[in-house]
């Protein structure tokens, strides 16, 4: 479970006062898939960086699994994304001198998982999102769409229960943007909860409820349609 | 996957930035190594001609005069033989040959010269204490190397090379080479000198010194004959240079305060002002690759994590934390320094061995010694000049890094 107390968070930029988040309070209960949605600049990446650990409030707490996350080191917070959260980002975020295997890697190397072990675990997450012949592809290789499916694969590598989407569908076209739409809801039903931040209307309509951010404010929460099911997914995917 | 294949493909993959910084490392240190391997031979080069004008250190009585310095021991003052004792019992570093000495003036078939009590050293090795003290071992960076083509002197000019012989009996003499002329003498001929009879073992080869009007015999017998009792006109010593120059003299003028000690200072000065100025050179260039090279590793590493930031957020966003991001630099700071040591060494030595010849005018070999100096001096520059970018690079805040406020 996901939780903000009371959580705000500014910024100074050219000599103004940013409000990114302003006295937040908000519950994501285990296995939500909530899209925030909003105009630029209204605190969105905030929200998801903010669960994810990597930028703490001016003020608030913010819980994950019952556990102040800001109330712990740096150190321990990291090792809280790597045991229950995955990211995925609009840009992918590969690390372009690695194949897309070694990419998918990278969360099960941080956790010390044996070469075995990491090797099995990752060719299986590729085969799942249709890459199984290109495995030794570098990013570069890949088309724009392949290398998405290879940030899910890595998303999904250390079987997170929390996943962090940051504009996943952003860089996509309608097609590879509806498979990662599919790929997310399966994730979903999988019992995974979701936040996913995006500015596109039908991302948002896969989630269960929406959330409105502007101004840094929560401004009102609606139920989404669920669109898709798990073997729709994995097809659209392999397309 | 491992740290090390993270590293690994990340060189390889941005290897033309790299490059600059291997090669500022790589022309430091084999520009260190080459002179230091240059200097070493040199300086042994030089050594072992100081070795071959024999002692360079006299003992003498406080009261006594030094004009001719192979003449230095014709004194009429004397001190006590037990002088050879306390050096040789002391912990003076750099005391090579001891030859101690008493010279009285003889006269035969109308021909006047020298008698020269000398002690050989088979004499100095029966005696435990002075074992134990090392004499006769020859001191580290002192003296000679070996180095192919030069061949070691023959026992006979020994006495006249290093001051020293290995054996003599009592009634065993040596002939200088304008005694030996001026008598007829040759070897296995017996020659009476202050009512004793010696057996002439040698004639000695021309010196152009002193030496060539004396005859030698054994220390002990030249002293019973004078009925001086056990004393000496002098100690010549072939003392280490490099000691010298450490204060070898002031540290036997401590030990024996009754006695003078005079040096051969223009030819040890010269051989300590080359060695300084070599030793200078060395610093000056180990100043120059820690300044440029680690400048320019800094600022490589400064690039790469600003270049890397955002793949950096990436992976602490997969959960990696501050030490492996800070491992991650460094452990690619290492692989640069062993990289530029292995292959400054190879090239720096490469150069001494075949500039050496031409430069110093010495055989240089190759020292596998310098391998891991070089290697030392590569990583501990690389390491240090990388730590701060690694720091800051695992100090990064992972929120600005991906660009997402």
């Amino acid at each position: 479970m996901l939780n903000m107390e009371s959580v705000s968070k500014s910024y100074r930029h050219r000599g103004k006062t940013i409000t990114a988040l302003d006295d937040v309070t908000i519950e994501i209960p285990k296995g939500d898939f909530v899209a925030v949605v909003g105009p630029s600049g209204s605190g969105k990446s905030t929200f998801l960086l903010m669960f994810g650990g990597m930028l703490s409030p001016a003020s608030g707490s913010v819980f994950v699994d019952g556990q102040s996350l800001y109330d712990l080191t740096s150190e321990r917070r990291a090792l809280a994304r790597r045991e229950k959260i995955g990211f995925v980002f609009q840009t992918f975020n590969l690390v372009p001198y690695l194949t897309a295997l070694e990419n998918v890697q990278i969360p099960l190397f941080l956790a010390k998982l044996s070469d075995r072990e990491q090797q099995e675990r990752a060719v299986a997450l590729l085969e799942r999102v249709g890459l199984g012949d290109r495995l030794d592809h570098k990013p570069s290789e890949l088309s724009v769409g392949q290398q998405q499916r290879v940030a899910l694969a890595r998303m999904l590598a250390n079987d997170p229960p929390i996943i962090l989407a940051d504009e996943p569908t952003g860089n996509l076209d309608p097609e590879n943007a509806q498979s990662v739409q599919s790929f997310l809801k399966e994730a979903n039903d999988e019992g995974r909860t979701i936040v996913m931040v995006t500015h596109d209307m039908r991302a948002g309509q896969i989630a269960r409820r929406t959330l409105r951010l502007v101004d840094g404010k929560i401004l009102n929460g609606t139920s989404g349609s669920v669109c898709s099911g798990k073997t729709d997914a994995v097809e659209g995917l392999r397309r | 996957m491992r740290l090390r294949t993270f590293v690994w493909r990340e060189v390889f993959e941005r290897k033309n930035q790299l490059a600059t910084s291997f090669v500022a490392i790589l022309l430091g240190i084999s520009v260190i190594v080459a002179v230091k391997n240059i200097t070493f031979y040199s300086e042994k080069a030089v050594a072992r001609e100081l070795d071959a004008l024999g002692a360079n250190i006299l003992i003498l009585p406080k009261s006594a005069s030094l004009q001719d310095y192979y003449g230095a021991d014709m004194q009429d003052e004397e001190f006590p033989e037990e002088y050879v004792t306390r050096l040789a019992a002391s912990d003076i570093q750099g005391l090579d040959n001891l030859s101690p000495k008493l010279s009285v003036p003889v006269e035969s078939v109308g021909n006047r010269f020298t008698l020269t009590g000398i002690l050989p050293t088979n004499e100095f090795q029966a005696k435990a204490a002075w074992q134990g003290a090392g004499v006769f071992a020859r001191p580290q960076n002192c003296g000679t190397v070996d180095v192919p083509g030069a061949s070691a002197a023959p026992p006979k000019e020994t006495l006249v090379r290093k001051r020293v012989i290995s054996t003599l009996e009592a009634d065993q003499a040596l002939v200088g080479a304008d005694v030996g002329a001026a008598m007829g003498i040759k070897e296995g001929d017996t020659l009476t000198l202050l009512g004793k009879a010696f057996a002439v073992t040698a004639v000695l080869p021309s010196t152009g010194t002193v030496d060539d009007s004396r005859v030698f015999a054994h220390l002990h017998t030249v002293q019973q004959l004078a009925g001086k009792g056990s004393v000496l006109n002098a100690i010549e010593i072939v003392g280490c240079c490099n000691q010298i120059s450490k204060g070898l003299v002031q540290k036997i003028n401590t030990l024996l305060p009754e006695a003078k000690v005079v040096t051969i200072t223009q030819i040890v000065d010269t051989q300590i002002r080359t060695n300084q100025m070599m030793a200078r050179l060395s610093l000056l260039f180990l100043a120059i690759i820690v300044l440029v090279g680690g400048a320019s590793i800094a600022n490589y590493m400064y690039s790469n994590v600003f270049e890397r930031r955002k793949e950096i957020g990436t992976l602490m966003a997969l959960g990696a934390g501050s030490s492996v991001v800070l491992k991650m630099f460094l452990l690619k700071a290492l692989l640069l320094g062993l990289a530029g040591g292995v292959a400054g060494y190879v090239l720096g030595t490469a150069i001494a061995v075949v500039f050496g010849p031409r430069i110093a005018g010495v055989v240089v070999l190759p020292m596998p010694s310098l391998a891991l100096w070089a290697l030392g001096v590569a990583v501990a520059i690389s390491l240090v000049a990388s730590y701060f970018p690694a720091r800051q690079a695992a100090r990064l805040d992972p929120a600005t890094a991906l660009q997402e406020i």
